[in-house]
């Protein structure tokens, strides 16, 4: 028989095949040509527009907005790839809700933005259908940069390096390019392999190689890649997932590897997810845990944060798409055990008030755990400088060493996001341009 | 990518777009930031005599009219011309070009018609190095009970005259601005080439009240209780400025004269719209008021697509491309069949169609008790207006019959000649010649 979302433990197909595909299926559908005209005309083209500014990569939204409304997507998809290279998964997955969004004077004024995320999918997917590139490569410099990391970081740097006229060998742990695009935004955010096909056009520009299966540390080392370019750009993001010491239980794992483990599951009907799911953490990826454990079939999903509502990293709008689907949010518990013979069974937590123990404590079955309480830096690559656990970085995103630049999640600076990684990138790219051509 | 660079009577800018004549480019200041913004060059503010310059209202001076979601598409203004000094507003000319010798610095003027205060200011301006003048005879408010503005523009006699005295008295290139309040817009055209004029550009404002306030019982803008007609611009005008760009286009007198068009541009479309009617290049002044200088970088990226996508190398090789097609009514061809064609699937059942046929058209709309809209082509005439007044762009479109193929309103097959009303039986001149 098969199973059901009540059919006890850690279970595969738990739904239908075309629930699963509905429920995978795009979370904001694309607007249409006449939808992004209608949406684009509530744009004030504003002065100095506090959108621009509250976008990391300093897109001109006004300008690309008024380019759709007077019929020339292709040219606001180039006003906004000229910024940010991986404008089309940014308009996916950007929390605009807290960037430009937030601040739009329509937002403030009536609680209703100009759907600025949208209006860029609409953009760059008009550019990307026709399969052109716009950008052109300078003359070739006879330069070469090693970059590490294919993420948005380590992409948008060696776009930016490619188009001034270097050459760029991407070194890459894994075997398929995008980083966290590929292995950890929620499925529902970047539909149909949104993330390969994007890499493949970004790489149209030319001039940039991807050496996979290649990791700085166990493969190539700092200094040999210091040694062999004229300059280097870290961006390998956060691989170390922190852990909560005594949770050994199996069906007890990192919320990223099962997030990567859907991202990479050719067929959802064949990934196992818990009757009874518990998350704890209250960051993008606690919601994107338990939000796609709810989408797979799970009957019971509760996401545990130690602190209050409004300390939560995940914001407003995350935390209602997780209500939203069933997924129950409790605050103010830590956990403090786990209890079963061999697999989880249920998971022990204490209040908190102001994030500590009151003392009282509580329990909820549990057949599968996710824990998303932050990543880490593996340690630090070489011997350079760390502030706190992320590299330490100087003007330029310099690192403590004079060949090496740094950007993305691994680094210092910015809040955790795509946007921000594609902007400390380019950023880089352009300082290791001037620092190598003087 | 294709080639703005825009070249017009000799006048050389990076692109065809142009800041009119008005408050954008009343000052350096103002020049300057759009010139940073991006644009192809100015007409600066219109200059008036030396000596005391005139004065404006001191209450507002626009009016407006909104569209949805308060668009602004018509501007009214009952400002004057320059309100600086002449010699402070000629300094600061003579440092703008100085610092952007690649833009294109036009100085509108407007001086009492005497060939004296003409020969006065000619040499001032020559002086500042600025490529060209144009002369405003086209400001409708308070110039013109002057004795200027429209009030030169609307006797062909002073516009040939004046013309010509600029033509004598000056080395640079003449553009002379034309007033659209005037019943056939090719006599002043043909007046301004008759005195030499290189260029003419149009349009000026049009005379007009954009609203009345029902308390007060003034016009707007009001002043102290009053109000008097304003010019008015924008996007609201741009219908009545194509038509006069293209009559004079396509005149037999003038054809050939350049053309500077102006009259609510907003948009790249917008500006190759009068490109293709004719005009070298374009002005624009409410557009920017509405949303600043920045507005331009949208029509140079639209421009240039466009012209890409379509293989234009040269602003040049747009100019005109419509013209040939603008014709008379008498030579549109009848045999030319349409008839209206509701897409099902886009319709959305709002009526609007019925209603406008129904009531005011031809009654060839059918509705069914399921709300089901209906093209009855046996009373459907092609007037377009189903097309119009539909809220669902392409829901509603006109599809022409083969040759051949049935007319059921006529009850007569399509012929497939071309047939004007010159030739048609009913026109009592082709009756004439027959017989
Ligand atoms: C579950 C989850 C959901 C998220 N959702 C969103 C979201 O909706 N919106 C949003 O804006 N942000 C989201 N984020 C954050 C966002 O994904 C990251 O901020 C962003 O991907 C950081 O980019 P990066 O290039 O710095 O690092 P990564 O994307 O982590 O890329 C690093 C790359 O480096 C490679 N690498 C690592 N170590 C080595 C090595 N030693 N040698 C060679 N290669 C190496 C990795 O394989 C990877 O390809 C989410 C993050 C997670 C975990
Ligand atoms: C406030 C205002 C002042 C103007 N002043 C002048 C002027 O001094 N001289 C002139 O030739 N035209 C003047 N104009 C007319 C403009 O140059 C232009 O011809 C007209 O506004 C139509 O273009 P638009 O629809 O782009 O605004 C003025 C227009 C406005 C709105
Ligand atoms: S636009 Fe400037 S000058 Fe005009 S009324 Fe407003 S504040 Fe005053």
């Amino acid at each position: 028989m098969a199973n059901t979302t009540m059919t006890p433990g850690v279970a595969a197909g738990r739904l239908a095949a075309e629930v699963l595909q509905q429920n995978f299926g795009d979370l904001h559908p694309p607007l249409g040509r006449h939808e992004a005209q209608v949406a684009a005309d509530r744009c004030y083209f504003c002065h100095d527009a506090p959108c621009m500014t509250a976008c990391p990569t300093t897109i001109d939204i006004p300008l690309f907005i008024r380019q759709i409304a007077t019929g020339t997507p292709d040219a606001a998809a180039k006003t906004i790839l000229s910024q940010n290279i991986l404008g089309g998964m940014c308009a996916r997955v950007c929390p605009t809700e807290t960037l430009c969004e937030e601040v739009c004077v329509r937002e403030i004024a009536e609680g209703a933005p100009v759907e600025i995320g949208r209006l860029q999918r609409f953009a760059t997917d008009t550019l990307m259908a026709k399969d052109v590139h716009p950008f052109m490569r300078a003359a070739a410099t006879g330069k070469r940069v090693a970059v590490v990391g294919a993420g948005p970081a380590g992409l948008a740097c060696a776009h930016r390096l490619a188009m001034h006229g270097h050459d760029v060998v991407i070194f890459e742990k894994r075997e398929k390019p995008g980083g966290l695009n590929e292995y950890g935004i929620a499925s529902y955010k970047t539909v149909n392999g949104y993330a390969q096909a994007e890499v493949d056009w970004l790489l149209m520009i030319g001039g940039i190689e991807i050496r996979y299966g290649t990791a700085l540390g166990s493969d190539v080392t700092l200094d040999a890649l210091a040694a062999e370019h004229d300059a280097v750009f870290l961006g390998v993001g956060l691989s170390g997932a922190n852990a909560i010491d005594g949770f050994d239980k199996a069906n007890v794992g990192p919320a990223v590897d099962f997030i990567a483990a859907l991202r990479q599951s050719p067929d959802l009907s064949q990934l196992p997810v818990g009757r009874n799911v518990v998350v704890i953490g209250g960051g993008m990826t606690a919601v994107d845990a338990a939000v796609q454990s709810k989408l797979l079939g799970a009957e019971n999903v509760t996401m545990v944060y130690r602190r209050g509502k409004d300390r939560m990293s995940a914001s407003v709008y995350e935390q209602d798409l997780a209500a939203s689907k069933g997924v129950r949010i409790v605050y103010n518990a830590q956990p403090v055990a786990v209890h079963g013979n061999g697999s989880v069974a249920e998971v022990e937590f204490e209040y908190t008030a102001d994030g500590t123990g009151t003392g009282e404590t509580f329990r909820i079955p549990a057949d599968q755990v996710h824990v998303a309480i932050g990543q880490g830096l593996d340690g630090a690559p070489g011997a350079l400088e760390l502030t706190g656990s992320k590299l330490a970085l100087s003007d330029g995103h310099r690192t403590s060493h004079p060949k090496v630049w740094a950007g993305g999640d691994c680094a210092l600076g910015g809040e955790d996001l795509t946007v921000t990684a594609v902007a400390e990138g380019r950023d880089a790219a352009e300082d290791i341009h001037h620092s190598l051509m003087g | 990518m294709a080639n703005l660079q825009s070249e017009f009577v000799g006048i050389k800018s990076p692109n065809p777009f142009w800041l009119a004549s008005a408050p954008p480019t009343d000052k350096e200041y103002n020049v300057r930031r759009a010139f940073e913004a991006g644009w192809g060059g100015v007409v600066w503010k219109t200059l008036g005599e030396a000596g005391p310059p005139v004065v404006n209202v001191n209450g507002p001076r626009y009016g407006a009219i909104w569209g949805a979601d308060r668009r602004l598409l018509g501007l009214n203004n009952i400002e004057l011309i320059t309100d600086r000094p002449l010699e402070v507003n000629l300094r600061e000319i003579k440092a703008v070009k100085r610092d952007y010798p690649d833009r294109a610095v036009v100085v509108s003027i407007m001086v009492p018609c005497e060939e004296a205060a003409w020969k006065a200011i000619l040499p001032l301006v020559e002086e500042t190095g600025a490529d060209g003048i144009e002369l405003n005879f086209g400001c409708p408010h308070g110039m013109s009970e002057r004795g200027m503005g429209s009030a030169v523009g609307q006797v062909p006699e002073y516009i040939e005259m004046v013309a010509r005295w600029c033509k004598t008295n000056t080395r640079m290139p003449v553009i002379v601005k034309l007033t659209p309040n005037i019943t056939d817009i090719r006599f002043p055209a043909r007046a301004a080439k008759a005195g030499g004029a290189d260029a003419v550009s149009l349009i000026n404002t049009i005379s007009s009240i954009t609203g009345v306030n029902l308390d007060s019982m003034s016009p707007e803008p009001m002043i102290d209780g009053k109000g008097s007609h304003g010019g008015y611009c924008g996007p609201a005008v741009k219908p009545i400025a194509l038509n006069m760009v293209a009559e004079i286009a396509r005149d037999a007198e003038t054809r050939g004269l350049p053309i500077s068009g102006i009259g609510g541009v907003t948009t790249w479309r917008d500006a190759a719209e009068f490109l293709a009617l004719g005009a070298g290049n374009v002005q624009v002044c409410t557009a920017a008021m509405t949303y600043g200088f920045k507005i331009v970088q949208e029509m140079i990226s639209g421009l240039s697509e466009w012209m890409d996508e379509k293989g234009h190398a040269s602003v040049a090789d747009v100019v005109g491309r419509a013209v040939p097609n603008v014709t008379d009514w008498q030579y549109l061809n009848l045999n030319y069949v349409t008839k209206a064609r509701i897409d099902q699937d886009a319709c959305i059942q709002c009526g609007r169609c019925y209603a406008a046929c129904e009531d005011t058209s031809h009654q060839a709309i059918a509705m069914s008790d399921a709300r089901v809209f209906t093209v009855k082509d046996d009373e459907c005439v092609a007037c377009n207006l189903c097309v119009n007044v539909c809220p669902v762009e392409d829901c509603i479109t006109m599809v022409e019959l083969d040759a051949g193929a049935l007319d059921e309103r006529t009850g007569k097959p399509v012929q497939p000649e071309y047939a004007n009303w010159t030739t048609h039986p009913n026109n009592p001149a082709s009756r004439e010649a027959a017989e």
